[in-house]
């Protein structure tokens, strides 16, 4: 057990549950929300938190996702820290405001609980919903577990309202696998998330009547481009923050988190790329495959948006051959986006492993120890020489 | 103006405030939006009532009130939509064709 400066205290709850209590922690000023399966737990139990008067938080009934998300453009211009949470077509709703959102540099936080989106309707996991919206100008973090599920809330709180970032951040956690499902995590008390997350002084807001301005203004040709690249710098800066707050968070609770995770992958020739929840089941077949001799390692992303692409790149040099396993399929191109992503990475480093692109779980699809063994088995042929890498995406686990 | 933008068409990304916010109220004004029009508004004082349904229903605030009266159209501003003309019951607007006879 790492050591760590503050008491903490082990929970058996949900995921969800771990997410409504970090919000109860943060205890924004205002959540604008509206259910969807499965997110609906974690605005269920806020409320509850809300009706019980243990926040302080406006809490706004909304009639839709997309107006969940104008509330809280509105809400955050105003000057409050806020926050919301969705999954699915919720998070399709919202679409227009997201890149709004960013756009106007508004520092709200947002759960996704990863849902695949329709058609045809579903409930259960994937991440098509977040994976559609990574271009929005959004950070996104991924959750294994209910652990980093609870502690990327609070620290997506002072990446969000950092004054190098004033970006939204998007933490997205596995629907109904990690949602659902009770799990053992350790949780900060009230007084420590108040204290680390600190209060946000915002530098205007709508509301000051002394010092009036115009948020969300038209922009003709000849200043939009300028504000797209100023998102752009402040986006790629993100990372740096999410590197140092979660170094001071780990400081504080002996959970250190990185860009990503690396597992067992310094001595490795394979090396297996996944996130969310599968990287738990990735994990158990790398020691598995381990004790056969397999020199197998995994890289589980946890920053998606900046996509971290020279440190992965680095990450990867020494590998003969990656599998990377993505749970959504980005339909028309190579293949699904990490694959996308890791490939281009990739692309100009002088030391660089083959690649092979996976698409696995769709709509919830169980996704089990021996797929991932099977992946594994596949790229060995290709670090072996005995197969050429394939260009185009192979779908696991689904019926032919 | 509060604000100095004799040369915002030259600034570079990190010279605008974040988000593209405005750090004054107001600025709509600012932008002389009449060019757009078509057709004129056109009042006759005779027919007028001062009922200022106009001055509500003008969707660019282009009709002026002076001590609860109408005064005038804002022709910097006003963008022809003629909603105006057809809110007014006494018929006191009337649209008349831009670049016509006056
Ligand atoms: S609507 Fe017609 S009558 Fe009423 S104030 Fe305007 S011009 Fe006058
Ligand atoms: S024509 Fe339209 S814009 Fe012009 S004054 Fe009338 S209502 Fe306003």
């Amino acid at each position: 057990m790492a050591k760590t400066a503050v008491k903490t205290r082990t929970v058996a709850m949900t995921g969800n549950a771990g997410c409504a209590l970090a919000m109860k922690q943060i205890n924004p000023d205002v959540v604008a929300a509206y259910p969807i399966t499965p997110q609906t737990t974690i605005v269920e139990e806020f409320a509850n938190y809300v009706a019980n008067g243990q926040v302080d938080t406006e809490y706004v009934n909304v009639e839709s996702e997309h107006s969940a998300m104008s509330a809280c453009i509105g809400a955050s211009a105003a000057g409050a820290r806020v926050m919301t949470t969705t999954s699915s077509q919720g998070l399709a709703l919202m679409w227009e405001e997201l890149s709004i959102a960013s756009a106007m540099r508004l520092p709200i936080v947002m759960h996704n609980v990863n849902r695949a989106l329709s058609g045809p309707i579903n409930i259960h996991c994937d991440h098509s919903d977040s994976m559609g919206a990574r271009d929005m100008g959004w950070v996104q973090l991924f959750s294994e577990n209910a652990q980093e599920a609870y502690d990327n809330t609070i620290i997506a709180m002072r990446v969000a309202e950092h004054e190098d970032v004033l970006l939204p951040v998007m933490i997205l956690h596995d629907g109904f696998i990690t949602s659902h499902a009770i799990d053992r995590f350790d949780i900060l008390g009230d007084d420590e998330v108040k204290s680390f997350v600190g209060e946000y002084i915002p530098k205007r807001t709508l509301l000051d009547v002394d010092d009036p301005a115009t948020f969300g203004p038209f922009a003709m040709p000849a200043f939009y481009y300028e504000q797209r690249k100023a998102l752009r710098v402040a986006l790629d800066g993100a990372k740096d923050v999410v590197i140092k707050v979660s170094k001071e968070y780990g400081e504080l609770t002996g959970r250190m988190y990185g860009l990503f995770e690396e597992y067992k992958l310094d001595d490795a020739e394979l090396g297996i790329i996944v996130l969310g929840s599968t990287a738990g089941t990735a994990k158990y077949v790398v020691d598995r495959m381990r004790v056969e001799g397999v020199k197998v390692g995994l890289l589980k992303p946890r920053l998606f948006r900046p996509f971290p692409s020279a440190e992965i790149a680095d990450a990867l040099s020494h590998l003969k051959a990656v599998a990377v396993m993505d749970r959504s399929d980005s339909i028309g191109a190579l293949g699904g986006p990490v694959y996308v992503e890791v490939k281009a990475a990739l692309y100009n480093s002088s030391k660089r492993p083959a690649v092979q692109g996976y698409v696995y779980g769709l709509g919830g699809r169980d996704t089990g120890p021996d797929q991932i063994e099977t992946v594994i088995n596949d790229i060995k042929k290709v670090a072996g020489g005995e197969e050429a890498p394939r260009e185009t995406v192979t779908l696991i686990g689904v019926k032919e | 103006m509060k604000w100095d933008i004799k040369d915002v068409e030259s600034w570079g990304w990190q010279k605008h405030p974040i988000g593209a916010t405005i750090p004054e109220g107001g600025n709509a004004d600012y932008y002389k939006t009449g060019g757009w029009r078509t057709q004129r508004p056109v009042w006759d004082e005779k027919k007028c009532t001062d009922c200022l349904l106009c001055w509500i229903n003008c969707p660019d605030s282009s009709v002026r009130v002076a001590g609860e009266k109408f005064a005038n159209f804002d022709y910097d501003h006003c963008k022809g939509c003629g909603i105006c003309a057809k809110i007014c019951t006494p018929k006191a607007i009337a649209m008349r064709d831009e670049g016509g006879e006056e």
